[in-house]
């Protein structure tokens, strides 16, 4: 319908997100007095995702044309802004900046590099900048749960984590329970999202696949490795950061730092 | 064992200390109970003695050592802390005493765990869940567990402060066997006077961060 009074692709662009938009803002009105906050909050990240993305869509036009190597900025730009971000959501973790940028890139890089050798994602840029922005988002928000949920974690058991101390414990023994805690929940929505593959959604990568004119058999198949490729980063970069995030909240004394 | 000059300054409000200046020996075998009005600083001085926080003047000698040379895992598993929860692990009460020995790469065996429940009278509970004890049975497991360790001082932070009444009597009569019986070391920090008359061969008094008065329960009950 839209089609038939916008003609320009990019007037109808905008017009979609503002309708797309609007239904967030209507939604987190309705349910404004569950999320206290939340509906200024979600109003400038829409307002900063719409600008961010739109960006991102300029500067991939004109790097289209260039060399695949080109991507490795790109690629390094959004680690370091998903590290940012990871940051914003670990604010009482010290250090929590250089924790999520080693994790994450460690997992998006070691995962995305291995994908590349083998030739699973082509070494170019059309497709290894939107594959790779894929990717390191889903680790940066599996960071971010991991993170945030072992923040909580930890402050809700004070007592039993001195206690363990108190009885001799290393701190890495002291927090272990909530270690595989944050770990496990910070996986469950990649877990999820391979297990309703095809079934409760087809993901954009598909579509999009298809919608150019793939075959729809090779574009599943691919979404697969999408996803798995997605879980594989994810995974990885929580297993780095449950090694190094111990050592950020207790001190060289085994102390526990981090409070309520 | 003994506190030189112990004291922690709030890091987020310099010149502002929890407790100071706090120096005290204990004998071994001795009880040397603390007593003080709340905010006075002896949870506080408890934690320092167990490293849990970290003093920021003066030490404590263990043996005549400086326990700052001491690995804090080693040192704490030393020093016993019984909190004024019981704070127990998920798993088995059985599971739970084990765990400070299995930290010094020991394995408790079921018939010590037997002797140690039989000891504090939970005899038949090493299979339990630990998590759906009663106040005064959680309390009981935890201060078994921090006896596991066989500890050369053993720190009570008010073990009995939130139990019911009829679990405060239980314990506090275990816990007065114990120490007769195995001829603990303890510094037993206490709200009530009566439990640090009966209890303590000394009581120091801490009002606002800094020792009042140390001497024995005659001395000191009259004019704390």
């Amino acid at each position: 319908m839209l089609e038939h009074y916008v003609s320009n692709e990019l007037v109808r662009g905008v017009v979609q997100c503002v309708i797309a938009a609007l239904a967030v803002f209507a939604v987190m009105l309705l349910a404004r007095r569950r999320a206290p906050g939340l509906l200024g909050e979600i109003s400038f990240a829409e307002l900063r995702g719409l600008l961010q993305i739109f960006a991102v869509g300029a500067i991939l036009a004109g790097l289209l044309r260039g060399p695949a190597w080109t991507s490795i900025f790109v690629l390094t730009g959004m680690i370091l802004a998903a590290a940012s971000i990871v940051r914003k959501r670990a604010k009482k973790i010290p250090r929590a900046f250089v924790l999520a940028l080693i994790a994450i890139g460690v997992g998006a890089g070691t995962i995305l590099s291995v994908m590349t050798a083998t030739g699973v994602i082509p070494l170019k840029i059309l497709t290894l900048v939107p594959v790779g922005s894929m990717v390191i988002a889903n680790t940066m928000n599996t960071q971010s749960i991991f993170l945030d949920r072992f923040r909580g974690e930890v402050v809700s058991h004070v007592g039993e984590i001195e206690s363990a101390l108190a009885l001799g414990a290393t701190p890495d023994v002291a927090v272990e329970l909530y270690l595989r805690a944050a770990f496990r929940a910070s996986l469950i929505p990649a877990v999820d999202n391979i297990r309703s593959l095809g079934i409760v959604w087809i993901p954009g990568i598909m579509a999009g696949m298809v919608l150019s004119g793939a075959s729809p058999l090779y574009a599943a198949l691919y979404q697969f490795v999408v996803l798995a490729t997605i879980f594989s980063s994810s995974a990885l970069a929580c297993f780095v950061a449950s090694h190094l995030v111990a050592g950020r909240i207790f001190s060289i004394h085994g102390q526990l730092l981090l409070r309520a | 064992m003994e506190c030189r000059d112990l004291g922690r300054e709030l890091p987020s409000e310099p010149g502002r200390f929890l407790v100071q200046d706090i120096s005290f020996s204990v004998e071994s075998a001795e009880v040397l109970g603390v007593i003080g009005p709340s905010g006075a600083g002896k949870s506080t001085l408890l934690r320092l003695i167990n490293r849990l926080d970290e003093p920021t003047q003066g030490t404590v000698f263990f043996k005549e050592q400086d326990y700052r040379s001491v690995d804090t895992a080693t040192l704490r598993r030393s020093v016993g802390m019984v909190m004024q929860r019981a704070y127990l692990f998920p798993g088995t009460v059985a599971e739970n005493l084990a765990f400070g020995p299995l930290q010094q790469g020991r394995t408790m065996n079921g018939a010590e765990i037997d002797s140690l429940l039989s000891e504090v009278g939970l005899a038949g509970y090493a299979t339990r869940d630990a998590l759906t004890l009663s106040g005064g049975e959680a309390q009981r497991v935890a201060i078994t567990r921090a006896l596991a360790n066989d500890p050369e001082v053993l720190l009570l932070d008010e073990p009995t402060s939130a139990l019911d009444e009829a679990a405060r009597d239980s314990v506090q009569r275990l816990l007065e066997g114990l120490i007769r019986e195995r001829h603990l070391t303890c510094i037993w920090v206490t709200h009530s006077l009566e439990q640090a008359r009966v209890m303590a061969d000394r009581i120091l008094v801490l009002e606002a961060g800094r020792i009042k008065i140390i001497g024995t329960p005659a001395e000191v009950l009259p004019r704390a």
